[in-house]
């Protein structure tokens, strides 16, 4: 089967280099150092704890990531459904064994490092769905047969996610894998369908939902009704950002980090530490830096030749935004705090490699965008 | 291979996510915008409000002084030894090695060790307050091996006076909720504001204006730096007209009785020089806090130690009355200081008889020889044609019955009864034998030790109405001076009381003869009085029983009012011995005492200056 997969144009390890994609590695490396700066204050100008680490993660991350996006997409291809597998096998390992942390169990440890399947299986559901969706015709994509087998690839992981529980990874699970659905041409009526249905759904999800995640959403709804409680966490990040300011308090002066009032000032909520001490000026700057992330990645998608191509980086690209998008409005008090770090910035092992890995393979639709990938 | 359609679809639906995006994006940058700029300032007060915390300076308190400078009120170094939790790792360890270098007692380790647990263990704890010299040199020896052990040192009220100065000066407690006021001292924990005396009354100044320290504080409220310091500002000293060592002489002097006081002053400026109120109390076991004990013990003594009778004591003048009945004759020209009155030891009016004190009469008395030898008789016949409303307005000129906006609280008004006040008050009518016993004082007349002072002074100092005061200065400003207004009396009749007082104490026929002072230039005048509690009755003369027999609290209450030198005279004494027995026997000497002291310091020749 694999050997009537078909590439023209084989390219040479120099041209792959070429058509690598520097801007996006440059907007990669920017926002990463906007999080060792963010990691350096919230140690009061230290490299201990946490920045000296994720400059080492950073840069074992980026090796990573020119080795998967030198491998010929082909290979991606092809090892999509495998992928998908062994995400799968691990979220159930954590489900038997995993360790418990922060009242759920999401951990893998593998000795040097505490995996968390789920945020890997992210990527493996874009590679999967991917996969599945690229060979279909407009006619596949209006056939109920086909899109529920497609939609079982999501379902599968996300009630696993569900039963850590996990309802944030879950949640931006199924929007990546929407998102592929989304581009390969699914018909509108079935998500407005969808969307109906979720709503009709909503309060029988509430009464499964655990305590603390009802108070998540209770609390985002009033954070002043319970200062002392779940609400500080968002009363606490709104005033440091507020009081930033125009042009922030200055580089290692946010006394709300400082003073240890904003809590979980390195890892969920960087983006108030960052904007308190560099105020509109640098909250401005990072939000440009997502935005050209995003552009990079739906350009990628554009111009790709090949379906596979093209649903993975939209995907990736996708999955990366939701990811920023709901760290910072999480922080602004504009959603629920969910418990979403903000991507190659937040203090965090798997979650730098998992977006590094994603950006690998975005990159790797980049150099391969002229392959012919055909399936018999 | 790619179908043109299906291309055409995903490249429609990219754009459709990118600008989705996008508008995600710039709804976040606008909610920045938002926060930074438009409710940045809000947020900004927020952040400072949750960094800041805002420590109060206490003000070091105002200093009192006599008038040559003596203190009387000062701060004394306070030794706290505490301890930091937090710092010392092993508590019970600790604690263990302090109370082998100094005695701490078994139930502070228990309240130490329930308190850490309470308590943040940042914050200190105190162990032990007024450390003596001894324990702290001690402990500072030693510091270095005991960690989160440190000595702070504060201030702790001290009267070096004692009991002799308590009741001028008063003593510091604790803030009562109905003393709160916005000075945000008054919430500091153990500040301590004037419960009684000066302290009280000069409160204000004497407190002076907290200063301000702003802490920048982390979020379990540990202090990180000092932004900034406002200082405190000390309170104002004090320099009273109080000689001190007068003062002592005159406390001490009381000491022998049960319950007495005495006032000396100035007749001319109303300057007070000495102020007693025997028992006493020492007001610096306040400063310290007092046991229950301790506290009960002052509680229970039936001669009430916190009370300063020269004051809020209301005493019947008693014959010390008789000068005013006197002024009140010459003055609405009803006798002539000539005219004579021939006492038999009694005075019928109607049916009933009024006795003299000397039941075997004085024979012809006039208005000096009837002052000399206290004959009642004279003053019963005065008082019935001159009448009780005529009295009164004399003694009320001459500062009875009225409170003098002193410079203490507590003071009393005492009463000098007319007939409407009769009317008033119990709603009867005046009877004409009130007005005989009203004559030499007895009945519903009162006054206050301070007021026969304020009386006496009046009386010899040509008939100026002078008000007493104790402040000379506040701060560095001195008190105004003082001008005195004239009393509408002749000086012919203040010259008839003047001798007649001379007679009580330097005539062998006078009532304080036996208390003269045998040397000229310190002699003195004055007048005793006798102020009967309780009427020995028929059936108790009958058995002979004399008031000297019964108990304490019926007897006679001793009193004499004094002035010296006998020629251009300058101070004046009253002194009210409770239950003493009689003015001639147990007042007069003390006044004499008293009055030979004063003439020896010379108060009113010391300068009193701003310290």
């Amino acid at each position: 089967m694999f050997n009537s997969i078909k590439l023209n144009n084989e390219l040479t390890l120099f041209q792959k280099f070429q058509n690598l994609g520097w801007g996006l590695i440059l907007l990669i490396t920017v926002m990463a150092t906007v999080g060792f700066i963010s990691l350096y204050s919230a140690a009061n100008g230290n490299l201990d704890p946490w920045a000296s680490k994720q400059i080492i993660r950073f840069f074992i991350g980026m090796i990573g990531l020119l080795i998967i996006a030198l491998i010929d997409i082909k290979w991606w291809f092809r090892l999509s459904y495998f992928i998908y597998i062994a995400g799968f096998i691990s979220l159930i390992i954590v489900e038997i064994m995993g360790h418990t942390g922060m009242g759920a169990q999401r951990w893998i440890n593998l000795g040097f490092i505490q995996l968390q399947p789920s945020e890997f299986m992210k990527i493996a559901v874009i590679m999967a769905l991917a996969k599945f969706f690229h060979s279909a015709s407009m006619e596949d994509m209006k056939n109920a047969q086909f899109l529920f087998l497609a939609s079982i690839l999501v379902i599968l992981p996300v009630s696993l996610v569900l039963l850590q529980p996990d309802l944030g990874t879950s949640i931006m699970i199924s929007a990546a894998g929407l998102s592929v659905f989304f581009a390969a041409g699914t018909p509108l009526w079935i998500f407005l369908a969808g969307g109906a249905i979720v709503l009709i759904l909503m309060p029988i999800f509430w009464h499964f939902m655990h305590d603390y995640q009802k108070d998540r959403v209770l609390t985002f709804l009033n954070p002043e009704s319970d200062p002392l409680g779940t609400g500080y966490h968002i009363i606490q990040s709104k005033i440091a950002l507020g009081s930033g300011g125009v042009s922030g308090k200055g580089f290692l002066e946010g006394t709300q980090s400082k003073l240890n009032f904003l809590p979980e000032k390195q890892t969920d909520f960087i983006f108030t530490l960052w904007a308190e001490e560099w105020g509109l000026f640098g909250g401005v700057f990072l939000l440009f830096i997502i935005f050209f992330i995003l552009i990079f990645g739906l350009s990628v998608a554009f111009k790709c030749k090949h379906n596979f191509g093209k649903y993975l980086s939209l995907g990736i690209a996708v999955n990366f935004f939701l990811y920023a998008f709901i760290n910072i409005a999480m922080v602004m008090g504009l959603i629920p705090v969910v418990g979403a770090p903000l991507p190659l910035i937040s203090y965090g092992g798997t979650s730098m490699l998992a977006v590094l890995v994603g950006f690998g393979l975005l990159l790797s639709c980049n150099i391969h965008r002229n392959s012919k990938l055909t399936r018999l | 291979m790619l179908d043109s359609k299906k291309e055409k679809i995903f490249n429609r639906r990219i754009f459709l996510l990118g600008a989705l995006q996008t508008v995600a994006l710039t709804a976040l940058g606008a909610r920045l915008a938002w926060l930074q700029i438009f409710e940045g300032s809000k947020y900004q007060v927020l952040a400072d409000k949750n960094r800041i915390n805002t420590k109060l300076i206490i003000p070091s308190r105002g200093e009192i002084f006599d008038r040559s400078g003596v203190p009387l009120a000062i701060n004394n170094q306070n030794f706290r030894l505490l301890i930091i939790p937090e710092q010392a790792e092993n508590l019970k360890e600790v604690l263990s090695n302090v109370s082998e270098l100094i005695e701490i007692e078994n139930w502070r380790i228990n309240k130490v060790e329930e308190q850490a647990k309470k308590l943040a263990s940042f914050l200190p704890i105190e162990i032990k307050d007024n450390l003596s010299w001894e324990e702290v040199s001690k402990l500072e020896v030693n510091i270095s091996e005991l960690p989160g052990i440190f000595i702070e040192e504060g201030e702790i009220r001290t009267y070096p006076f004692e009991k002799a100065t308590s009741h001028i000066i008063g003593y510091l407690g604790a803030v009562n909720e109905s003393e709160m006021t916005d000075d945000p001292l008054m919430k500091a924990p153990g500040f301590r504001i004037g419960k009684t005396g000066i302290e009280k009354a000069y409160d204000l100044n004497l407190r002076g204006a907290s200063g301000t320290s702003h802490l920048e504080v982390n979020v379990r409220g540990r202090k990180v730096r000092e932004i900034d310091r406002l200082k405190a500002n000390q309170g104002q000293s004090l320099t009273l007209t109080i000689d001190s060592e007068l003062q002592r002489f005159t406390q001490n002097r009381l000491s022998e009785h049960k319950s007495a006081s005495a006032i000396i002053m100035d007749s001319k400026t109303g300057a007070v020089y000495a102020m007693a109120s025997h028992p006493s109390f020492d007001p610096n076991l306040f400063s310290k806090g007092l046991s229950q004990n301790e506290w009960q013990e002052i509680l229970n003594n039936p001669a009430f130690p916190l009370n300063n009778k020269s004051l809020s004591g209301q005493y019947p003048p008693a014959s010390t009355f008789k000068m005013i009945t006197t002024l009140a004759a010459l003055e609405g020209g009803f006798f002539t200081s000539n005219e004579t009155v021939y006492c038999t030891g009694s005075y019928q009016y109607g049916d009933d008889k009024f006795r003299c004190w000397k039941l075997s009469g004085h024979g012809y008395v006039n208005a000096i020889s009837a002052l000399a030898k206290s004959c009642d008789s004279y003053y019963y016949e005065l008082s019935t044609e001159v009448g009780i409303d005529n009295i009164a307005k004399m003694a009320k000129k001459f500062g009875l019955g009225e409170k003098y906006n002193f410079d203490l609280t507590d003071e009393k008004a005492g009463l000098i009864p007319t007939i409407d006040w009769k009317k008033q008050a119990l709603n009867e009518k005046w009877r004409p034998g009130e007005t005989i016993v009203a004559s030499i004082g007895q009945g519903y007349i009162l006054s206050t030790p301070l007021q026969l002072a304020v009386m006496t002074s009046r009386l010899i100092n040509g008939g100026y109405a002078v008000k007493p005061w104790l402040v000379e200065y506040v701060g560095q400003e001195k008190s105004q001076e003082k001008l005195w207004p004239k009393i509408n009396v002749k000086n012919s009749s203040l010259n008839v009381i003047k001798k007649g007082m001379d007679r009580v104490v330097n005539d062998k026929t006078g009532t304080a003869f036996a208390s003269k002072i045998e040397d000229e230039n310190y002699s003195f005048g004055g007048k005793t009085g006798t102020a009967q509690v309780k009427r020995i009755n028929r059936a108790e003369r009958a058995l002979g029983i004399m008031n000297d027999d019964l108990e304490w609290r019926f007897r006679h209450h001793a009193l004499f009012v004094g002035y010296a030198p006998l020629n251009n005279p300058r101070y004046v004494c009253s002194v009210v011995v409770e239950h003493g027995g009689s003015g001639s026997e147990v007042a007069a000497p003390i006044a004499r005492d008293l009055m030979l002291e004063c003439q020896k310091r010379k108060p009113d020749q010391i300068e009193a200056q701003h310290v």
